[in-house]
């Protein structure tokens, strides 16, 4: 295989082009940076296409591996590797940050260098948190993409933003303490070992499993969110820039369910069997719930979010049933939602950025000004929706069928959201998008350009690839699924 | 090989016209766009065509496109089925597709949408055809969703008028509710038998008709095929429109008329009847199952042909027709006549298409009058109107000789020679249902085309009891102006009203004996004939088309249907005064009607009201007052009143600090040099 450092580049590419980007400086270099910013977006995506051309289907093992000492007093190594469950998420955020940078291209006229940079940066350390096969490595990586994250809200975001934040801030500390716990009991264990991989094969009793367990799901039940530990995110999305939102959903999410296929299933399995009810019951609390939350929004923003962690409870979902099908599942739901929900925030950062207003009272008859964005904004809605031939059908009809052999009413509580998800999208598209011109607002509204349209035509055709043909993105999961779901059927209590 | 292209070329052909009509509307000419996609729905019927003689040739086909999507043990192809089942279906939805392509050169000529409609009904063809051409659930589904897709967006056509986006957002909404049981259903199929495939399900059916799975806890033990049908019907019940999901049909008539007649009566709603034949093997191992079907069935037969009785638009009595006769197609299925059922459903979607399109050549002939009391004594103005109108209705009601005869007939002859428990009431249901179907038929074509010309007038005399049926008539209120004559339509309206008329008149009568007695189906459609003899017994009796429609002479369904259509011409032709005065003496039967049983206010209040409630008090409840006001806001509040508490510690003065740091620092140190000596040094 390829002996360049694909996963380093992947990483450090939009990490050093972002530090590039910041040193434009002022405004007055604007052009500059968003030029640089989207040669390094996109550079930064090629870079990780060979991850994907060169990746093995048949091996469940770890793959374009490095290894270097990092801090070898406390035996912390750089270790990156990639497996079936991680490399699709490297590709879709590299992807997801040429999407940003063009998605602030005319939007964002202040502070222009910062904000691209804090994105490439962000870029940079997400990929890090996707591969990295050492305990602090990850660590770092993880708390490290707060920053920009907490930059962006900040700076860029909108007249709330210190209570977001602080809700922010306060949501994850309080998790990623509790996980920096986890890890420190798990080195001492371990005796010595800050490797992930080490640490799939360390026997635990019981009762420290359900502790780890705890503390794990503490940490990452804030980044899905599940509920009750959601509150923080229509919050930050309400208040962040479109960028931000597409971010957030598209990307960070998924980092809190990464973590529970990394860490809780292969460490703690015993204890993920023993608590597997705990987290689907809080997980369709999340389907249920959530999305009769949703109906009831009038700002479409905080709509969305909470449609976001109804889909996020299907993940959760998945991944607690202890099947091929519920994972993988699990795992195409999460990169779907990843091209589904960025389009969703950046169709309503599309009409924000002309009436400056999120309320769905202040829209109504929008198709008649913006056809082609009504058209697009139509697609994005359906998949929301879960409408077959789009990407959210996929990863939600294999959850719901696995669910069937679960167990009936687990699949009967999630099919539900085939009725209500469709009630709230569908519900808001309406009073958004049919009708009369509602006001004078929506009458000088001007279609979407060719920069949004080639945004929303480019998720278009994930959107679509991806439910016509689902095959190539399942086809890599398989090995690594099996894997983990082999090493989770064996006991580790001794 | 050859015959593979050629299935690949039905659905592709007018999915290109869609893309092709869709993609450049604003750009392309509007000859262009209704061009290129009647040439694909054109190919793609002759394509149906040569397939038909194929597999009439005896080879069938059952094979993959490409898999899908592979997971765990589990594969999920996208490919065909091809037998007489789907060639059936194919050439109905093929042909009543191009006849709807053409009418709507003619009906949407006006219309600034123009080619945004021809994408739309040739996307439908597409999704349809996907549907009936699927040889496993999955695409089924793919197919099912998509047919609804089109449905609302072809409701909600003229997406500024108020009642058509509720309409088409409903429509979706109440399909939904049926998806949720028919996906429940797929993943019980999935969950038990390992596949989703048509063949590999309906071959392992028989070894599984007698497991039991614990649905209601352990111990509980339902019938696996019960539970699996049921869910699966219930699919069928939100695409066919069975009570209580029949809601939404009523309302998709803020469609154009076009696609009422092409989704709304033809095809998309008898997709559910289709998906029960389809599925007979598995319905056949479930009585639970079939008499729920066939009660269901009967309930919708009967109680949605009253409601036709009261309606004042002329499309909404033919979409109340159509709940009825879907009505009598899954009573068929109920009693195991799955070729009746089918059998119906091809006569039925002739002639009401050619009803449909006939109302809308009505309608432009009035200048977008949709009220009947507005018309009368048309057939002097729109003669081949009148007359297919009149071969549509004399079918419908199922006169001796005609399509809907052959049908509907066998339907009530399957239907009492049923035993499964419901099939008593079914039998009641359908009998009486006809001269319901007669009355409502006929009352309509006496005050369309016969008596007084009552248009031209300002109409000031509405009355408010009909207002709530008549909405969607408001919106597009023209009328014809005082002395102003209704007119024949174009011939791109009447041609395909005679094209549809032929096989209204003669279809019924060529095709019984093939498909209902003789061996059309092969092994398409599976009945056990130990269980459900219903058939087995029909045949029996079967001696020929023009046997069958002489003895019929002389039985009861002719007889209803006939003094159906004379009670009709006696209140609407002879004594106006009798219907009005029978609607006073029977007041609250009559609100009964007009407020539909109550269904909508039901569910506007119950359902959405209800959902909307519980969403608040979730929100405000649960996510604002209980998660972020106790938890997140304590715990800052918290955070707050500690911080106000050290906040006394820190005076400033550097040597408050310096003191503290040297205290705390002679603490530490004392600490961790008494924890390292050992407790024996002492």
């Amino acid at each position: 295989m390829s002996n360049y450092p694909l996963i380093s580049l992947a990483i450090w590419t939009p990490i050093l082009v972002g530090l590039a980007v910041l040193a434009t400086g002022s405004d007055r270099n604007a052009p500059l940076a968003r030029m640089l910013a989207l040669a390094g977006a996109i550079v930064g995506l090629l870079v990780t296409i060979p991850l994907w051309t060169g990746f093995d289907v048949s091996s469940a093992g770890m793959q374009f591996v490095e290894l270097r000492a990092w801090i070898p007093g406390f035996n912390i190594n750089y270790h990156l590797g990639v497996d079936g469950i991680s490399m699709l998420f490297v590709l879709l955020n590299s992807f997801i940050t040429i999407i940003v940078v063009l998605a602030g291209w005319e939007v964002i006229q202040q502070k222009v260098a910062q904000y691209n940079a804090a994105f490439l940066i962000m870029s940079g350390l997400m990929n890090g948190i996707f591969t990295s096969l050492d305990g602090i490595l990850f660590y770092v990586f993880f708390e490290a993409s707060l920053i920009p994250m907490y930059l962006i809200i900040g700076v860029w975001g909108g007249p709330n933003r210190v209570y977001a934040a602080l809700k922010f801030f306060l949501y994850t500390l309080f998790g990623s303490l509790l996980f920096l716990l986890a890890l420190m009991y798990l080195f001492i264990q371990s005796g010595g070992s800050f490797s992930i991989l080490d640490w799939h094969k360390l026997p635990i009793a019981l009762g420290s499993q359900i502790w780890l367990f705890l503390a794990f799901l503490i940490a990452f039940a804030v980044k899905v969110p599940m509920w009750p530990v959601h509150t923080w995110l229509p919050d930050a999305h309400v208040e962040a820039p479109t960028g931000g939102s597409i971010v957030l959903a598209a990307i960070a999410l998924k980092l809190g369910a990464y973590g529970f296929l990394r860490f809780s299933l292969p460490i703690t399995p015993d204890a993920s069997h023993e608590l597997s009810g705990l987290v689907i019951a809080l997980s369709l609390i999340a389907v249920v719930y959530i999305g009769f939350v949703a109906l009831v929004q009038s700002d479409m923003k905080k709509l969305v979010a909470y449609s976001s962690i109804a889909h996020m409870g299907f993940v959760t979902l998945g991944f607690f049933m202890f099947s091929a099908m519920g994972i993988e599942g699990a795992l195409v739901q999460m990169v779907s939602h990843g091209f589904v929900s960025g389009a969703m925030f950046f169709c309503i950062g599309v009409m924000y950025d002309r009436v400056h207003s999120r309320q769905i009272a202040d829209y109504g008859g929008v198709v008649n000004t913006m056809p082609k964005f009504a058209a697009l904004f139509m697609l994005f809605s359906m998949a929301n929706a879960g409408l077959p031939a789009t990407s959210g059908f996929v990863g939600e009809f294999m959850v719901i069928l696995a669910a069937v052999k679960f167990n009936f009413w687990v699949a009967f509580a999630a099919a539900t959201s085939l009725i209500v998800g469709a009630a709230y999208t569908l519900w808001m598209y309406k009073r958004v998008i049919f009708g009369d011109v509602a006001n004078h607002h929506v009458a000088e509204l001007s279609d979407i350009n060719n920069r949004e349209f080639l945004i929303l035509g480019v998720l278009a055709i994930c959107t679509l690839w991806m439910g016509l043909y689902p095959e190539p993105f399942t086809e890599v999961m398989h090995a690594s699924v099996n894997d983990l779901l082999r090493h989770v059927a064996i006991s580790k209590i001794q | 090989m050859e015959m593979q292209k050629l299935y690949l070329l039905v659905p592709l052909a007018p999915l290109c016209g869609a893309i092709i009509a869709g993609l450049f509307c604003r750009v392309i000419p509007r000859w262009l766009a209704h061009t290129v996609t009647i040439a694909g729905v054109a190919a793609s019927f002759v394509a149906s065509v040569i397939i038909f003689n194929d597999v009439q040739a005896g080879n069938a086909y059952n094979g993959s496109v490409y898999t899908w999507m592979t997971s765990g043990d589990y594969k999920f192809e996208v490919g065909f089925l091809i037998d007489s089942l789907t060639t059936t279906m194919m050439l109905v939805v093929t042909f009543v597709s191009l006849m709807v392509h053409i009418y709507t050169i003619g009906y949407m000529q006006e219309d600034p949408g123009y080619n945004r409609f021809f994408s739309y009904i040739s996307l439908f063809t597409f999704s349809m055809l996907m549907l009936v051409m699927a040889n496993n659930f999955m695409q089924l589904f793919f197919g099912w969703e998509a047919v609804g897709l089109v449905s609302y967006l072809l409701i909600g056509f003229w997406y500024t008028r108020p009642t058509a986006i509720f309409a088409n957002m409903k429509a979706f909404l109440v399909n939904r509710v049926g998806d949720f049981g028919f996906i429940l259903g797929i993943g019980l199929v999935l969950a038990h038998f390992g596949t989703l495939d048509y063949a590999t399900v309906f071959q392992k059916a028989p070894e599984m008709a007698s497991t039991k799975i614990d649905l209601f806890g352990a111990g509980s033990a339902v019938s696996l095929m019960t539970a699996t049908c049921i869910c699966l019907f219930i699919g069928a019940m939100g695409k066919s429109a069975q009570v209580p999901l029949h809601v939404w049909l009523p309302d998709s008539m803020e469609g154009p008329t076009p696609i009422s007649a092409l989704i709304h009566a033809a095809t998309m709603v008898t997709a559910g009847i289709f998906m029960v034949a389809r599925t007979s093997p598995l319905f056949e191992l479930s009585t639970t199952a079939l008499s729920f079907v066939i009660v269901i069935g009967a309930i919708t037969a009967l109680f949605m042909g009253f409601l036709g009785i009261i309606q004042n638009d002329i499309k909404r009595v033919v979409a109340y027709s159509t709940l009825s006769q879907l009505g009598y197609m899954t009573v068929a299925l109920g009693a195991s006549a799955y070729s009746v059922a089918i059998f119906h459903l091809m006569t039925h979607a002739f002639f009401k298409a050619l009803l449909f399109l006939a109302a809308g050549s009505v309608i432009i002939g009035m200048h977008h009058e949709q009220d009947i009391r507005q018309m009368g004594g048309l057939r002097k103005y729109m003669p081949i109107t009148w007359i297919t109108s009149l071969i549509g209705s004399l079918a419908l009601i199922g006169t001796p000789f005609l399509s809907g005869f052959y049908s509907k007939d066998s339907i009530i002859e399957a239907v009492a020679l049923s035993h499964i428990p419901g099939a008593g009431f079914a039998y009641f249901a359908v009998i009486a249902g006809v001269f319901v179907t007669a009355f409502y038929s006929f009352r309509m074509y006496f005050l369309v085309f016969h008596g007084e010309e009552r248009f031209g007038k300002v109409h000031a005399e509405h009355h408010g009891s009909h207002d709530d049926d008549n909405s969607s008539a408001h919106d597009h209120h023209h009328g014809l102006a005082p002395g102003q004559k209704p007119h024949e339509t174009p011939w791109v309206v009447w041609l395909p009203l005679v094209l549809l008329a032929i096989p209204s008149l003669a279809l019924g009568f060529i095709t019984i004996g093939p498909m209902v007695f003789g061996d059309y189906f092969k092994g398409a459609i599976f009945i056990d004939h130990q269980a459900h003899p219903a058939m087995s017994h029909f045949s029996e009796h079967f001696h020929g088309a023009v046997a069958m429609g002489i003895h019929s002479l002389t039985t009861l369904p002719f007889i209803l249907a006939l003094s159906g259509v004379l009670t009709a011409w006696f209140f609407y032709m002879k004594r106006p005064d009798i219907p009005a005065a029978i609607q006073r003496r029977f007041s609250a039967i009559n609100t009964l009607f007009e407020n539909k049983y109550y269904f909508d206010k039901i569910n506007e209040f119950v359902f959405a009201g209800g959902a909307r409630l519980l969403g608040k008090a979730l929100w405000r409840g649960g996510d604002v007052a209980t998660i972020d006001g106790v938890m997140v806001n304590g715990s800052a509040k918290l955070v707050g009143f500690v911080a106000s508490i050290t906040r006394v510690f820190q005076t400033g003065y550097v040597y408050h600090y310096a003191f503290t740091m040297i205290i705390g620092l002679v603490a530490m140190i004392s600490w961790f040099v008494l924890r390292a000596l050992p407790l024996n040094a002492y």
